[in-house]
């Protein structure tokens, strides 16, 4: 029976688990409990349609709608003092929902706060770019569009920026596999020699734990070393550095006077 | 005789004759002074540079998608490789995310090694940037005396851990070794050796004319400027905003010990310069503080908190259920609460953030690693238009980037 | 007169001459490596520990070169991802004969702890590698060690390489 890959979802999952488990919660405090986020969550209220707010481990979470998030951060930076994005990414519940969470990490140096900016869209939604509130959001986003395919308007340079141009799928998708579909696999080989070498190289060997003793195309075993290619022989071959006879007027070492240093000097 | 490759010769880059005395130059990726892999696009007006496209990716290594596929315990050695020339601070910045996602408390001998260490490698860090900055821009002695003493800090490193670069010392839940003897000794004697090598360099660079010409005012960067591009650490503490986590939102124990914040507002590559060598003498007074304090403490090192941590090896080898325990942690991975972290730790680059989404599997369901380096690099767009070719090496030394966080 | 155990009828004419010069062409060469800097990762650091203060490569007669017309050895330092893999075969392409490569860290031999989608598993997909260098990173110590290997390789070469077969395309 061929093995059953959840397609939706190719990472790894726990092989096991608890019929009766259920995991805790991190608690989510009332924005009551801290008066500098109820200050700020009260004056957003006044202005943006706000969906939910609470507290977890010291920072505030605030979900707003999408189509204000340039607003809201302006807000933010303007009104709220909080003067810095220091994290922009995407989370992908496709699997879920069909949607991805937005989040925006927010710092305020002088109010010693930091807090997230949420929203989810719909998986071919576009979002409008912050670049022009934050600089900082430039690359954040062309990293976003890169690892997940999230669409941005307003960018001046939406490019790919960690795979190269010509790569094929946005990589963080939980439906992208970790060893890379087959475009990815054989990407570099491809690129320099052609497809017509796949047969020639031969796929990648992603088993970190295979060992083959007697394959000498790849590694040799240690103190049996061969030539490339040649039969796998039993008899040990010298590791010395220097050949028995010497070197051509380089000295040879005897380890008689090799002197091992107990202390730094 | 080798077979031809597929891969064309490409001048798609470079633009030989053009009317306007423009010209467009590919710098790196393989660059002596490239720091790794950069990649930079710019446009040459003579000697100007007119408009500077920074292209980065070519060391992206797919972690956060590793640690989506990893149980927590398994990501920690994948941190090294992040900021490899300060490999302890990427660990503990994991460590406290996950620590926090929790919600563990750690034994106080545990916070002491690892502030020794997180100081130790803001040391190494910083030689590094001293050593191959200086290299970059010309002076070659430099290197090899920071060279020098980065390798006696590398033998504290290694009498504590048995690594060199790669570290792992700090573990989910606290340290898993204590101290080994007459370390404490050797730490002295390195604390002691310092000041005088710290001054040599600055002996050798402060006065220096052709450092002068070449850091002073350039790469200025303005306080607004660094606000909305997102910097932290010394790129932001050298425009002037004093603002560094270890003070603002103390972790550990950096509220107990006494430190200074350097501040500079130069905002030029000098500024910054001299804010690098005045945090080594920081860090140097931190460590010195630790030394009491570590003797005071009792001899605890990881966490008591059997549903996520590892029980000490004596108790797995003698009772049962610790050695359960034990076993389902490896083979399983532990199960954090459902919810979401970020925290962020002072890196010798800048602010280390670590956002984690947890669904209660053994495998974190996201991980963003906010790196500084990566926002130091974005700020290369604006920073480098207006400046003269030779001094985007400077520059770029001076941002202090390294390409395993940017890639990641 | 030198000893030599040589068949002449087998290698081809000429022995006295020729393998005298082989094994001094290649004594030369074993002799003044220049490899190239090319640090991709976290082995670079431990490269550049090599070539600093305490461990001191110049003393192998190894000199950091930065163009690869220049230099004969490729220290492969680092992470090969599938985005640099076309830059590493061009440069490789553009040493001059003989040049040899040097394969340091799990990361370039294997892939390493990245058996991820955007890493190349292992360099020699891409370029014929000589010496494997296994660790993570390897110490300053054990580079050295790999070049001293690399330079006893070269001294049982033939100084010609022309009849060599090549092993990847």
């Amino acid at each position: 029976m061929r093995k059953y890959i959840d397609k939706k979802n190719t990472q790894k999952k726990a092989y096991y688990n608890d019929r009766f488990y259920k995991a805790p919660q991190i608690p989510k405090e009332e924005v009551d409990s801290d008066e500098v986020f109820a200050k700020d969550v009260e004056s957003l209220r006044s202005k943006f349609n706000i969906k939910e707010t609470y507290i977890q481990r010291g920072q505030l979470v605030v979900y707003i709608e999408p189509k204000d998030i340039v607003k809201v951060i302006t807000f933010l930076r303007d009104e709220l003092a909080y003067n810095f994005l220091s994290e922009l990414s995407a989370i992908d519940w496709l699997a879920k929902s069909g949607e991805f969470e937005i989040f925006y990490q927010m710092l305020s140096t002088s109010k010693r706060k930091r807090m997230r900016v949420k929203y989810f869209i719909k998986e071919k939604q576009e979002i409008q770019s912050v670049m022009g509130i934050y600089k900082s959001a430039d690359w954040a986003e062309r990293e976003m569009y890169d690892m997940f395919g999230v669409k941005i308007t307003g960018h001046h340079y939406m490019k790919r920026i960690l795979m190269p141009d010509d790569w094929h799928d946005h990589p963080l998708r939980k439906t992208y596999p970790l060893h890379g579909d087959e475009e990815a696999q054989w990407y570099e080989i491809d690129k320099i020699f052609g497809k017509e070498y796949r047969d020639i190289i031969g796929p990648e060997e992603r088993d970190s734990a295979k060992i083959v003793e007697k394959d000498t195309h790849n590694f040799a075993r240690i103190k049996h070393e061969v030539p490339f290619g040649a039969e796998y022989s039993e008899e040990p071959v010298d590791t010395d550095y220097q050949e028995e006879d010497g070197i051509l007027i380089v000295r040879k070492l005897s380890k008689k006077d090799v002197k091992i240093l107990k202390e730094r000097p | 005789m080798q077979k031809v490759n597929r891969l064309k010769p490409f001048f798609e880059n470079l633009v030989f004759e053009r009317e306007d005395n423009n010209m467009i130059i590919n710098f790196g990726p393989q660059h002596p002074s490239s720091h790794g892999q950069l990649r930079l696009i710019l446009e040459l007006d003579g000697e100007l540079v007119t408009r500077a496209i920074p292209d980065v990716g070519y060391l992206h290594r797919g972690m956060e998608k590793m640690a989506e596929n990893m149980i927590y315990n398994e990501f920690l050695p994948t941190t090294d490789r992040m900021d490899y020339i300060a490999s302890t601070s990427n660990n503990y910045g994991f460590a406290l995310a996950v620590e926090k996602l929790i919600g563990l408390e750690v034994p106080r001998r545990a916070q002491i090694i690892r502030m020794m260490l997180l100081e130790l490698s803001r040391l190494t860090s910083h030689l590094f940037w001293i050593a191959t900055h200086a290299l970059d821009v010309g002076a070659m002695t430099v290197f090899l005396y920071a060279f020098r003493e980065r390798e006696y800090a590398m033998d504290l490193f290694e009498e504590y851990c048995g690594a060199r670069l790669t570290h792992s010392a700090v573990r989910i839940g606290g340290v898993p070794l204590d101290l080994p003897q007459k370390w404490l000794i050797h730490l002295m004697k390195f604390i002691n050796d310092m000041p005088e090598a710290i001054e040599t360099y600055e002996g050798l660079l402060d006065q220096n004319r052709i450092w002068k010409m070449r850091l002073e005012e350039v790469g200025v960067i303005t306080p607004e400027m660094a606000q909305s591009w997102g910097c932290s650490g010394p790129m932001l503490r050298g425009s002037g905003i004093a603002w560094d986590i270890r003070k603002e939102e103390p972790y550990e124990l950096y509220d107990e010990v006494e430190f200074d914040v350097p501040v500079s507002d130069r905002c030029d590559s000098y500024g910054r310069y001299k804010i690098h060598m005045q945090e080594m003498r920081e860090s140097l007074k931190i460590l010195k503080q630790l030394i009491p304090m570590y003797k005071e403490t009792s001899p605890e090192l990881m966490a008591h908190a059997p549903k996520y941590i590892s029980a000490p090896k004596e108790q797995i080898m003698t009772q049962n259920y610790s050695l359960m325990q034990h076993f389902v942690l490896v083979t399983q991975g532990m199960r954090p609460p459902v919810g979401e972290v970020y925290v962020a730790t002072e890196s010798p680059k800048g602010e280390l953030g670590f956002y984690i989404n947890s669904q209660g599997d053994p495998y974190p369901y996201r991980l963003k690693l906010r790196a500084p380096s990566f926002w130091h690099t974005s700020i290369l767009q604006e920073l480098l238009p207006g400046q003269y070719l030779a001094d985007v090496v400077t520059i770029i030394g001076n941002a202090n980037i390294v390409f395993g966080e940017i890639d990641r | 007169m030198a000893q030599h155990k040589i068949n002449y009828l087998s290698e081809g004419g000429l022995p006295v001459a020729l393998t005298t010069v082989d094994k001094l062409v290649q004594w030369g060469r074993s002799n003044s490596l220049w490899p190239m800097t090319y640090g991709l990762a976290c082995c670079a650091i431990e490269m550049m520990a090599t070539g600093g203060s305490r461990y001191d490569f110049d003393r192998f007669g190894t000199i950091f070169r930065a163009s690869p017309r220049q230099s004969d050895v490729l220290i492969i330092a680092g992470t090969l991802t599938k985005k640099h893999s076309p830059f590493m075969r061009r440069l490789y392409d553009q040493m001059s004969e003989p040049k040899w490569v040097i394969s340091m860290g799990s990361c370039a031999n294997t892939g390493g702890m990245f058996n991820t989608y955007a890493t190349v598993q292992g360099a020699d997909r891409i370029i014929p590698v000589d010496i494997y260098l296994p660790g993570c990173a390897p110490r300053p110590e054990s580079l050295q060690y790999a070049l001293m290997l690399l330079q006893k390789k070269i001294r049982k070469e033939p100084a010609s390489r022309k009849l060599k077969p090549k092993r990847l395309v």
